[in-house]
């Protein structure tokens, strides 16, 4: 695995680099509002430093995944290079050298120049620089060297940065969903990069395997299979090849990892009663969490990992309940609908995001802490189930029958905007999980 | 000369006893075997056909007690205990059949059997799980009540993962809220 070398171009890039996020991560952008428009970004050709055929190519490459990238995120849309005025990979790439009343002109607000070097035979050397057209400004420049078959994680890097800057948040660019395939009639985990490249089969179990679940560092997966006849958890180092089966007696499913630490609820049955427990890594009992007479399943940890939301059927239909950890106390938090199952817990800890069912409509909704007003974000478009937060905050992933009938991933906006299929593969997907990647498995 | 016949006399006495003696013997075996043979012979081919007739008669009966057996062996596996939405409550219907469970278990004091818990696909994984354990949980308490063994009884739940009707209609949900006999 070789490692990219980041580093600033000099003292005052550097500089700006610290100082512009802490200045300017609320002017810019505001991801969660709910009528944001996205911002026009010019992406321009990258200068062939020495004009070599292989830095024109890799130049290709990168602008491609940049554009790609940048127009995944609900708050930058890429412009139409057709509408260009000036071409920055000729008349120059840097501050000085850019006419800014070109781009304002066109209407972008912002402005990616870049060149490309190649040093050394298979090696890639990017310079980076993300305007405010508007402001005459430089927001961030980097630049990165690695291998040739990096150039898609460094330019993933910078449009991290070019997230931080805009959001105060570095956004989905680091960030891997593990999700359900159908393989041959049964179901296995797999991964995959926020964007749906990458993807790679975790499980190979041969029976149905469910309910992904990241530990938050993205070195750990949960999740449950049938491979000893009955839903157990199964607890796996992705790195390291390790990990526990938490098979007691009954059912042991819906796996979730507390935040910063490697411990994890589960609902599991062997009193004879389903309850929700914390556990270790290694697959044991620490405490009981729940204590109710009837379905408590599906735990998820608030960010601070203080408090758990789930779905129980106490009062006698399926609800989402907050129960905080340490003192056991537990409010009911939705009360519309008879049926509401499947809580994801926004990063920023204030939103819950659910499935309800009303008249056999299978919709998503999402539902402020302090309001308990529910916010519809899916509807005349099949099943929408198993709703996650991106790390983030910006978006939701989740799964949705509406193509054919056939369960696939898709995602939006928070706001429920912008709703699109995430992955093309065969079979049947379900039950995403999103976190963000661990940098020691990059090139597994 | 007198010696001499005497001798010829002894000689024929002799050799007609070692006829009579072949002779003795042979009646004797043609005798028993004639008495072997004689028994059916005598009733013949009306018992004959009567002896088939009953052997055909047992066969069919042993037959039919297997294709009994079999028959029940089917119906106790294959009629499901079904549910009402978003429940895990017997219904009487539920209790009727599990009654006749509950005999052919005790017909047969051996088999031990899973019980595996079903879902419709509405709701989710998660909660279909735990719905589906409890609707299998429920037959087995339900079957001990009526005397069967516990140890004789596991449970598994599926949830909506095994649905025996894929289709979008009332009645295949109603068919997909199950809970299945498996015989081990």
């Amino acid at each position: 695995m070789k490692k990219i070398i980041l580093q600033g171009f000099y003292s005052v890039l550097i500089l700006g680099c610290f100082w512009i996020p802490v200045c300017h991560s609320v002017t810019y952008i505001n991801i969660s509002n709910p009528l944001l428009k996205k911002s026009p970004v010019a992406v321009t050709d990258f200068k062939a430093m020495s004009g070599s055929a292989e830095e024109i190519t890799h130049g290709k490459t990168a602008v491609q995944i940049l554009t790609e990238a940048l127009n995944f995120t609900g708050y930058l849309q890429t412009m139409d290079p057709v509408a260009f005025l000036a071409n920055p990979s000729q008349s120059g790439i840097q501050l000085s050298e850019i006419n800014f009343r070109d781009w304002k002109g066109i209407g972008a607000d912002y402005l990616i120049t870049g060149g490309v070097l190649t040093e050394s035979p298979g090696n890639v050397k990017f310079e980076l620089r993300f305007f405010d057209s508007i402001n005459s400004k430089l927001l961030v420049g980097k630049v990165y060297t690695g291998s040739e078959t990096q150039i898609r994680k460094m330019m993933h890097m910078f449009c991290s940065e070019i997230a931080f800057i805009l959001t105060g948040k570095y956004g989905v660019f680091n960030t891997e969903m593990a999700f359900v395939s159908t393989v041959d009639g049964n179901k296995e985990i797999f991964t995959c990069d926020f964007d749906g490249q990458n993807i790679k089969q975790i499980t190979f179990h041969k029976t149905i395997s469910l309910s992904p679940s990241w530990s938050s560092d993205g070195k750990w997966l949960a999740y449950v299979s049938y491979a000893k006849g009955k839903p157990d958890i199964y607890i796996k180092n992705l790195l390291e090849n390790r990990g526990a089966i938490v098979n007691l007696k009954g059912m042991n499913i819906s796996p979730d990892w507390m935040p910063g630490q490697l411990k994890l609820a589960g609902a599991l049955s062997f009193s004879g009663d389903q309850e929700i427990y914390l556990l270790t890594a290694n697959g044991e009992v620490i405490k009981r969490l729940t204590d109710s007479l009837g379905i408590d399943v599906s735990p998820k940890f608030s960010p601070d990992g203080q408090k758990i939301a789930f779905t129980s059927k106490r009062t006698g239909t399926p609800q989402i309940f907050i129960q905080d950890i340490d003192s056991g106390s537990v409010k009911r938090l939705t009360f519309n609908g008879l049926n509401n199952t499947s809580p994801a817990w926004s990063p920023d800890g204030r939103k819950i995001a659910y499935v309800g069912i009303e008249k056999n409509a299978i919709n998503i909704f999402v539902m402020s802490i302090d309001s308990g007003v529910p916010v519809q974000l899916t509807a005349d478009s099949g099943d929408n189930e198993d709703p996650v937060w991106s790390p983030d905050g910006s978006m939701l992933a989740f799964t949705s029958t509406r193509e054919g009938g056939v369960p696939r991933i898709f995602v939006m906006n928070a706001s429920g905007t912008d709703q699109r299929r995430l992955l093309n593969m065969s079979g049947k997907q379900t039950q995403p999980d999103w976190s963000i990647s661990d940098s020691t498995r990059e090139g597994m | 000369m007198k010696r001499k016949n005497w001798l010829n006399v002894l000689l024929v006495i002799l050799v007609a006893g070692l006829f009579l003696t072949v002779s003795c013997a042979k009646q004797g075996t043609v005798t028993s075997e004639t008495a072997v043979k004689s028994a059916p012979a005598t009733d013949d081919a009306a018992a004959k056909a009567k002896a088939e007739a009953e052997r055909l008669a047992a066969e069919k009966a042993a037959k039919e007690k297997a294709a009994k057996i079999a028959a029940a062996r089917k119906a106790f596996e294959n009629e499901d205990i079904h549910f009402d939405y978003d429940s895990s409550e017997l219904t009487a219907a539920a209790k009727t059949l599990l009654k006749d469970k509950a005999a052919w278990l005790n017909e047969n004091a051996t088999a031990a059997v899973t019980v595996e818990g079903h879902c419709d696909e509405r709701g989710t994984t998660e909660y279909n799980l735990a719905l589906g354990e409890r609707r299998a949980t429920s037959v087995k308490a339900y079957l001990v009540d009526l005397g069967i063994a516990a140890a004789r009884m596991n449970t598994v739940s599926y949830g909506e993962e095994k649905p025996v009707d894929t289709g979008k209609t009332e009645l295949a949900y109603s068919m997909n809220r199950r809970a299945h006999f498996a015989i081990k």
